[in-house]
């Protein structure tokens, strides 16, 4: 299995703080991991540097055999093929749900109104809100926005998907039909990396499970194995914490 | 003479106003076209240096930084004269309606670019985040996303500025433009009378009123619903 994604000593520093201590991690076509660990261990940052919203201050970031960090390489043409699903969802709240996702059709693969909309509509279907294309972030529930920034990302087609903590912002009675899309997703084939508190969705979707700390990687497996046998001390600390 | 028509003597005499009213509406032509020049220049640049500055290029934004706050911080008077006075000094003559316009521009400019400024930067980052991710350069996120909803939060300030410095048209008087306010204060020396000047009120007034007007229209046509 080749890697899609590849991190290679990844390192991040705010200053004088050293938020990421040396990242190495990789993950195969079609794989779903899920990054998890207590707050301010850099797991935001860490997949925010997958797709260079946030500038890694050394290490080398490898998408699709692709390094993002290279100098010649366009990192605007990469971030069409990494999708990235935000916690505030970050809808444009000034365009409809097709508008949302329409922009980057027309502003970056330069396509016509007509078979923008037409990838739009099919982008919002697949996430069950065809039905709302016309309406504005406004009008929509917390889900239906994280749903149409799902169809947003997936409509430009990417190899990969980074989700940063797609359902913190939402109630509870509205987490199920994200994680049902992130499920569809999944079953379709997607590669994809989630930073999320969602533990039973990581338990019975991931294929893999990514424990940071300290802005380390202190242990990674499989959900049986971080869940049912962790290794490490503070892995078992912390997910011995969240089944209690 | 009572009190009321010691006022309309003074004041609203209707043979001066029929005498100086082509006067008064030669002044109102000259004073809408600087002002119309000088909120197309102004609003333009101060546009143009706010995106500038979006950049955050070191060395571009600490020239927009020093010109913003020196001519937020200068009297237009002052500047005025200087340029007009002074420059001929330097061999640089430049006609007083020009004088005017390029003046007042720069203020409306160095105004807007902080009003454009607190606008761009008042869009939550996540826009930015949301726009680069799908793959949007910094100009298209700039364009399609963040100056979109800036420019709404911008509007009731620039309308009032914008107001602010073209009302300052009236400053041509002191160089010899032929707007209002100098038709209205040659009129008054030669008639010995207030009337005039009531004129020019009246005209600012017809000036401006749809300024405002078409401000709160821009206000509405750029909104949209709000979560």
């Amino acid at each position: 299995m080749s890697a899609l994604l590849d991190v290679r000593g990844l390192r991040k520093s705010f200053g004088t703080t050293e938020i990421l201590r040396g990242i190495d991690f990789s993950v195969a076509a079609q794989e779903l991991v899920f990054v998890i660990g207590p707050s301010g261990s850099g797991k935001s940052t860490m997949l925010r540097c997958c797709n260079r919203l946030e500038e890694p201050t050394a290490g080398h970031v490898f998408v699709d055999g692709v390094d993002l960090m290279a100098k010649g390489t366009d990192i605007n043409a990469m971030r069409r093929r990494i999708g990235m699903v935000f916690q505030a969802f970050n809808l444009y709240p000034h365009m409809t749900a097709l508008g949302n996702v329409t922009l980057a059709l027309r502003k970056v693969l330069g396509k016509g109104r007509e078979e923008a909309e037409a990838i739009g509509i099919a982008a919002l279907d697949r996430v069950g809100l065809k039905e709302k294309a016309g309406n504005y972030p406004s009008e929509l529930s917390g889900g239906q926005q994280q749903r149409v920034a799902i169809a947003r990302a997936l409509s430009l087609e990417p190899k990969i998907m980074l989700f940063d903590e797609p359902t913190s912002a939402l109630d509870p009675e509205l987490v199920g039909a994200v994680l049902g899309v992130m499920r569809d997703l999944k079953e379709a084939g997607m590669t994809m990396v989630v930073v999320s508190h969602e533990m039973r969705f990581a338990r019975d979707a991931a294929d893999r499970i990514v424990f940071m700390a300290d802005g380390q990687i202190l242990e990674q497996g499989s959900p049986a194995e971080i869940f049912g046998n962790p290794q490490n001390p503070r892995t078992r600390d912390f997910v011995g914490e969240l089944s209690r | 003479m009572t009190g009321l028509e010691r006022f309309q003597d003074a004041f609203l005499k209707p043979e001066l106003i029929e005498r100086y009213w082509p006067d008064i509406v030669s002044g109102i032509a000259v004073t809408l076209q600087i002002a119309v020049a000088v909120v197309v220049t102004g609003l333009a640049l101060g546009l143009f240096l706010a995106v500038i500055r979006s950049y955050r290029i070191r060395l571009l934004n600490l020239p927009i930084i020093v010109f913003v706050d020196i001519f937020r911080a200068l009297p237009p008077l002052v500047v005025i004269l200087i340029v007009y006075f002074g420059l001929p000094n330097l061999g640089i003559n430049i006609p007083g309606f020009a004088v005017l316009w390029l003046v007042l521009s720069l203020v409306l400019a160095a105004f807007a670019e902080e009003i454009f400024w607190s606008g761009i930067v008042s869009v939550r980052k996540g826009q930015w985040d949301a726009a680069r991710s799908t793959g949007l350069d910094h100009w298209q996120t700039l364009t399609s996303v963040i100056l979109p909803q800036a420019i709404r939060i911008c509007v009731p300030p620039l309308t009032n500025r914008t107001i602010a410095v073209t009302k300052n048209t009236a400053l041509g008087t002191v160089i010899g433009v032929g707007e209002i306010m100098n038709q209205g204060t040659s009129a008054m020396s030669l008639s010995g009378n207030a009337t005039p000047l009531m004129m020019a009120a009246v005209a600012y007034v017809v000036i401006f009123v749809p300024v405002v007007a078409l401000g709160s229209w821009i206000e509405r046509r750029f909104a949209w619903k709000r979560a």
